[in-house]
């Protein structure tokens, strides 16, 4: 393919994936960004649900470090230690792989809406921004929460 | 790696939470700039895979167990600015819902995991990125060794700040020591699970990659004449499978 081809390489340069096109006569099949934001979305309600529970419960390098050194001398309670989701577990069910797996879909689901909402907001202050510079983007930070 | 209340004094947790709220502001200004609408799915998207992937605590020596922090992962896959923002989202939601990370510690990990993350870890991966060829791989090998170091980072950043305000009587050899060996460990998971998240974008949707931007876009004679050494063409296979045309010229 060397030399045949290198005439035309700057063709395939110009056109990359973003261009949106595809080999339609070749019938190859694409990966659009809805495609993979769902394949990503699923790989981790997946990973979620079914592997999380079977993650190592061991301290991780803090807490075993702070405990060791007793950095964790004056460590106090989280001051949600009795919400309804707290430690990674649904109040009320009591099978504790299930309870995880769920604790661990609700937390996807949540990062996904507050994350996507932060950015679609973003994104909006941005565009506003683009004739007025940048304070107005700053100027609704506030709105973040 | 989530500090809970108490480890860090009040005075000092609250200062790296005027700190952070302000690397955060930085954050938020210029990821309006970086991101356009398909992005932000994406960004969504990838704060919640990060949310995920940091339960999956791995075992890396006995009786301690490491996660993902993510940082150099957002930073590869939607930049560093919004990528800080996603890891953030990630430790607020945490912190809220699953009281994991205390409240009057959440700028302090805000700081360790999403600022030096995506902040510094990026800043490791461009270093990296630029003494590697011009390569698909290198993307994938910078985000690695970038992602190695972060938790690195960030327990050195630990250490500073229980310099600063640490409660408990710990000597500062002692714990920064330990807290760098446990965190070499933990980085090398953290270099696989980035390596892997960043190889499987690169293959499905390489133009989508922030991390290779700089690569993607046609840069001078070098992506005219000798294609195969930069990131602008597709590799062979996939300029087979995409056209019809050097289909032909392949066999």
């Amino acid at each position: 393919m060397r030399a045949a081809e290198g005439p035309r390489q700057p063709e395939y340069a110009t056109s990359p994936d973003a261009s949106g096109r595809s080999g339609r006569n070749g019938g190859s099949w694409r990966w659009t960004i809805g495609l993979l934001v769902a394949g990503g979305l699923l790989v981790a309600l997946l990973l979620a649900f079914f592997v999380s529970p079977f993650a190592s419960s061991a301290p991780d390098g803090l807490e075993k470090v702070a405990a060791d050194e007793a950095v964790d001398r004056d460590e106090r309670d989280h001051a949600l230690a009795g919400g309804p989701l707290a430690d990674y577990s649904v109040r009320g069910v009591h099978d504790a792989r299930l309870s995880t797996g769920l604790a661990g879909v609700i937390g996807v689901a949540v990062t996904f809406a507050i994350g996507g909402g932060l950015f679609l907001v973003v994104r909006r202050s941005g565009r506003r921004g683009d004739d007025a510079a940048s304070p107005v983007a700053a100027s609704r930070t506030p709105t973040r929460t | 790696m989530h500090i809970p209340d108490g480890f860090i004094n009040a005075g000092t947790s609250a200062a790296a939470g005027a700190v952070a709220v302000g690397c955060v502001a930085v954050s938020l200004r210029k990821a309006s700039r970086d991101l356009d609408d398909r992005e932000v799915p994406l960004a969504g998207m990838t704060a919640a895979f990060i949310f995920a992937v940091q339960m999956l605590n791995f075992p890396v020596a006995s009786g301690t167990s490491g996660h993902l922090l993510g940082g150099v992962l957002a930073a590869v896959l939607v930049g560093p600015w919004v990528g800080a923002l996603c890891v953030t989202v990630v430790l607020v939601v945490q912190a809220l819902l699953f009281a994991d990370g205390g409240l009057s510690a959440l700028g302090l990990n805000v700081l360790n995991m999403a600022i030096v993350g995506a902040w510094g870890g990026y800043l490791v991966f461009l270093g990296v990125r630029a003494l590697l060829p011009a390569r698909r791989s290198s993307v994938v090998a910078a985000s690695a060794i970038a992602a190695a170091l972060a938790p690195v980072l960030a327990a050195l950043l630990f250490t500073v700040e229980y310099a600063i305000g640490g409660n408990g009587a710990a000597a500062l050899g002692t714990v920064a020591a330990a807290m760098v060996g446990v965190h070499v460990l933990i980085g090398i998971g953290e270099g696989i699970i980035t390596a892997l998240t960043v190889s499987a974008v690169m293959a499905t949707r390489p133009d989508l990659v922030y991390g290779a931007r700089g690569l993607m876009a046609p840069a001078g004679w070098a992506s005219t004449l000798t294609s195969r050494s930069t990131l602008t063409s597709r590799s062979t296979d996939e300029a087979a499978a995409a056209s019809p045309l050097p289909a032909r010229s392949v066999r």
